[in-house]
């Protein structure tokens, strides 16, 4: 365990310093390049540039690097190829508006290299009941986790600093969950996710200067669903991502269909006079989680933010109890 | 309210994942298909994936019937 203090140590301070210093340059050429989109939410004709997605994986590749120079394991390199691959596919989404189905089917190809570095375990673990053994059916829960993962940390993305705020304490609580359980190699690995989400929220927050766009969101997402399964916590994980899944399952059972929400017409929320959120009247609008927050009452952005963190730190604490449970058998 | 409502309908998901883990344990734990030889494996996954997409259609249905149940009055607000 000792051993792994100086591993960590390193690879937590570059995966910090290495998002914390690249985004002032990354905003200042996204502005002269014009990649900026209009901040819905604000008075006014708000410009904010996009993606940071590219600053987020320099700090994954280069913290994860570190970590593989150190322990040399498999997990590591799986993790920095899906990661990778999932932020070329919300690059690639950022520059061109691609189908619903794009993100998916390129998040599924993301997956890949977990099962062709072998750096899984096929037992499902879940709390109270133990282990299931289903060596090919796990094949389809590797590529569905970073699907879902990936898209539903970029579904979260809905006002200044959320995706990156809930990350943080999504990403944290996984990284004590592999503690508790004693996986302490992947926790260290864990850990440099929580560090970019923290070190990109200090850009992200209201107001924010930059979005993570498709690139930076599923960078988190798919980085967050390759550490659970390479830590064996994939029930772990998703409990402490429960207020993302919710806004996913809120989306999917309203409209019914694989879609890019870019593609529908009416917002579930609208902005008021005050300019704070308001559910919308509209009854074909979609339901979503903010949508829900703001139902009986007007909330400023700020306000929704605060809301959904309570809502994560729940679901973190949900998945501590998760954790202990693991240890028990009924 | 409607915020208490969010975290009951979180914590039903929870409770749902547990209850959902403990029976895909109990069903799907057990299933051994003998006597096809080197298919043995093949069928035995294929037939634990049928009933794992079974199980989940059901864990989605129960959800958005508890969805429609809690958030009904917002809903129609």
């Amino acid at each position: 365990m000792t051993e792994l203090i100086l591993p960590a140590v390193i690879s937590c301070i570059i995966a910090f310093f290495s998002v914390y210093i690249m985004m002032p340059p990354l905003i200042k050429y996204l502005g002269k390049k014009n990649l900026a989109v209009r901040d819905i939410h604000k008075k006014g004709e708000v410009m904010v540039v996009r993606p940071g997605g590219p600053a987020l994986i320099v700090g994954v590749i280069a913290s994860e690097l570190v970590l593989y120079w150190f322990l040399q394991l498999n997990e590591i390199l799986a993790i920095i190829i899906t990661t990778y691959i999932a932020f070329l596919i919300g690059y690639i989404d950022d520059r061109k508006v691609m189908g619903g189905w794009f993100k998916p089917i390129g998040l599924a190809v993301a997956a890949l290299p977990i099962i062709f570095l072998g750096a899984y375990d096929s037992n499902l673990a879940f709390p109270l009941f133990g282990e299931v053994q289903i060596p090919i059916l796990y094949f389809a829960i590797i590529i569905f986790m970073i699907v879902i993962t990936g898209n539903t940390v970029n579904s979260i993305d809905v006002a200044n600093g959320i995706a990156s705020g809930f990350m943080v304490i999504a990403s944290f609580t996984l990284s004590c969950a592999l503690f508790i359980l004693e996986n302490y190699e992947v926790a260290i690995v864990s850990l440099p996710l929580g560090f970019i989400s923290l070190a990109f929220y200090k850009y992200h927050k209201i107001p924010s200067k930059i979005f993570p766009g498709d690139s930076g969101a599923l960078t988190l997402g798919a980085m967050y669903g390759a550490i659970a399964i390479v830590g064996e916590v994939e029930v772990i994980a998703a409990v402490a991502l429960l207020p993302a899944v919710l806004n996913s399952f809120l989306f999917l059972a309203t409209v019914k269909k694989i879609v890019d929400h870019r593609e529908l017409n009416e917002k579930p929320v609208e902005l008021a006079k005050d300019f704070k959120l308001r559910a919308t009247k509209n009854k074909q609008a979609r339901i979503s989680l903010v949508r829900l927050i703001v139902a009986k009452t007007a909330l400023s952005e700020k306000e929704v933010a605060i809301v959904i963190f309570k809502l994560a730190l729940f679901s973190a604490i949900l998945a501590i109890i998760t954790t202990f449970m693991m240890e028990f058998k009924i | 309210m409607i915020h208490g409502q969010l975290f009951g309908f979180m914590f039903l998901m929870w409770i749902l994942i547990i209850v959902g883990g403990g029976i895909a344990v109990t069903i799907l734990g057990p299933i051994s298909i003998s006597g096809f030889g080197e298919f043995d494996s093949f069928l035995s996954s294929a037939s634990k994936g049928l009933i794992a997409i079974i199980l989940s259609g059901i864990w989605v249905l129960v959800l958005n019937k508890m969805k429609n149940l809690i958030f009904r009055k917002t809903f129609s607000h």
